[in-house]
């Protein structure tokens, strides 16, 4: 087992809370505690409401915490801006409108995504120099986008655009990867297609990685460990044999334990 | 024919301030109403400092400065204070007031007698109203090559993606609220300088001359995006200066069909109204249809 390595990044005792000081205030994770390791490929399951979005807005940033406090390797990233974890961190949106920009071509996205993390300066854009690299990384999506890098993202059908979304999430190689039901809103095929792509992708490039889904077949077939979250805390934490292991009816009795 | 060039170097000067609407109103994609305080503002920087005898360019420069620092304010309200965009604009805009009564001492201030850019040697050779095309040409090429090179270079292009995808960009490390207030700076900066210029070639400044601004700014992206269509971005900054000198010619023909000068904002009011309703009225109008009908009607004469 890996557990004598430092985790690759470390929720400590997290505590998240929405409308905070205001009649509606919610506790969302409560004292949650998740190691992720290098080389993870995490499905994430729960039901609505469960705090699957806010663990993932959590570690975003895009969340501040109440308590608890988030390290990456040994460095403390709790108080973190959101544009300063994207120098290790990429996310895909489950809705394919979020992750690309509407009146920028294909080209212009992935250009924009490849400087992930990074300063942007004065320095002109050299777009024409890297076409031929983006023609090739959109042609291992075999979804015809590589034939329209020069169109405008909100000309694309979604499967394209959420194609697109995780190629600019992957391409530089992040760290940490988030999947947020990112084939949730596409059709069957295509969310099938995509999902293959993203295990090839992930697995091949060794990227640590948490899915979020409502699919328990995915949940089970992709993925070294399957976590199952309710009521912010993590019940359920399965890895490596264990999980191969896993049936979908020994899961679904467990849902039905902690209902 | 003087008419016509009088409208062509007004409208070369105005657009300056379509271009500088066009990247807060197209690009970042929210009104900044702060341009009506700018535009005073740059005006009274502008004749003040002249009066005081100082260079007209340099002058001219320190209008830019003074407005990016009113554009850095309201952006510093709608990023930081978390005011919404609209009232941001207007609580700055109404603060320039005060400021601009403050920095020219009366509610306006004439130029006779005073050295400004249009009174240089080369500028008082030319025929009449070529001087204003001449300075307009000169500052409208410089703005929109600085422009269209700043917006292909990486900070550019994170400039603009801030206004298409706010979400996106801040998931790839943008800082959009600095994008935000470069944005208004720089575009209140210029609308700082068309006011600079704009007063000088008046003659005057005025603490009112900036009313109506924004109508004036919006005709002008407005009519040449309705004239020319779809563009890429570099044409479309372009299609501002066309749709400012087009704007100029239909206020010409107004004015000649003998509407006083006092209706020029209701006017300007009602050019902007009808040109944003246009994609509206031919979907309902079905004007394509019945253009083509009667085309078709012809052919089959």
């Amino acid at each position: 087992m890996t557990k004598t390595e430092t985790p690759l990044l470390t929720l400590d005792n997290i505590v998240t809370k929405v409308n905070v000081g205001t009649p509606n205030e919610v506790m969302i994770l409560r004292h949650l505690n998740l190691s992720i390791y290098d080389g993870d490929f995490i499905t994430v399951l729960g039901s609505n409401g469960a705090g699957k979005s806010t663990l993932f807005n959590t570690i975003s940033g895009e969340l501040p915490v109440n308590g608890g406090s988030i390290r990456l390797k040994d460095q403390d990233i709790t108080t973190m801006t959101v544009e300063k974890r994207t120098a290790f961190l990429a996310r895909v949106f489950q809705d394919p409108k979020m992750g690309t920009a509407p009146r920028m071509t294909v080209a212009e996205n992935l250009l924009l995504a490849s400087q992930r993390g990074q300063r942007r300066t004065l320095r002109l854009r050299r777009l024409k120099q890297q076409l031929p690299h983006f023609k090739a990384l959109t042609a291992t999506m075999n979804n015809g986008l590589a034939e329209r890098l020069n169109t405008a993202t909100e000309n694309l059908s979604g499967g394209q655009r959420q194609a697109l979304s995780f190629l600019m999430a992957t391409e530089q190689h992040p760290d940490l990867l988030l999947l947020d039901e990112h084939t949730a809103a596409l059709d069957p095929k295509t969310s099938a297609e995509l999902m293959h792509q993203t295990n090839q992708r992930v697995t091949q490039e060794n990227l640590t990685c948490l899915m979020i889904t409502h699919h328990l077949d995915d949940a089970l077939k992709y993925g070294n460990r399957l976590i199952v979250l309710d009521q912010g805390q993590i019940k359920y934490d399965v890895r490596g044999a264990e999980k191969t292991e896993l049936t979908k009816e020994k899961l679904l009795s467990f849902f039905d334990t902690i209902e | 024919m003087s008419m016509i060039v009088s409208s062509i170097g007004q409208g070369l000067l105005w657009a300056i301030l379509g271009i500088a609407l066009f990247l807060t109103f197209r690009i970042l994609d929210f009104p900044d109403m702060t341009v009506e305080g700018t535009f005073p503002l740059g005006a009274a920087t502008a004749v003040t400092a002249i009066a005081n005898g100082m260079n007209p360019y340099l002058e001219t420069l320190l209008a830019f400065v003074t407005g990016a620092a009113a554009g850095l304010i309201t952006g510093l309200l709608y990023t930081k204070g978390k005011i919404p965009i609209l009232l941001a604009g207007i609580l700055v805009m109404t603060a320039c007031l005060s400021v601009n009564l403050h920095i020219m001492g009366s509610a306006n201030v004439s130029l006779l007698g005073k050295q400004t850019i249009f009174s240089s040697h080369f500028l008082t050779t030319l025929p009449k109203y070529f001087d204003s095309v001449f300075v307009g040409l000169v500052v409208i090429l410089i703005v929109t090559i600085l422009l269209i090179l700043f917006l292909q270079t990486n900070l550019g292009q994170a400039f603009i993606v801030t206004g298409d995808n706010r979400i996106m960009a801040r998931s790839i490390g943008i800082n959009t609220d600095n994008m935000t207030m470069m944005g208004l700076m720089v575009s209140n900066g210029l609308i700082g300088m068309g006011g600079a210029l704009i007063a000088q070639n008046n003659g005057y400044a005025d603490v009112n001359m900036g009313i109506g601004i924004i109508v004036i700014a919006l005709a002008s992206i407005i009519i040449g995006e309705v004239v020319f269509g779809e563009l890429t971005l570099n044409q479309r900054l372009v299609a501002v200066t066309l749709g400012s000198i087009l704007y100029r010619f239909v206020l010409l023909i107004v004015l000649q069909l003998g509407f006083s000068t006092n209706d020029l904002n209701l006017l300007s009011a009602i050019i902007l109204a009808v040109c944003l309703m246009l994609p509206q009225l031919s979907k309902k109008l079905h004007l394509n249809q019945v253009l083509k009908k009667g085309v078709a009607k012809y052919d089959e004469d």
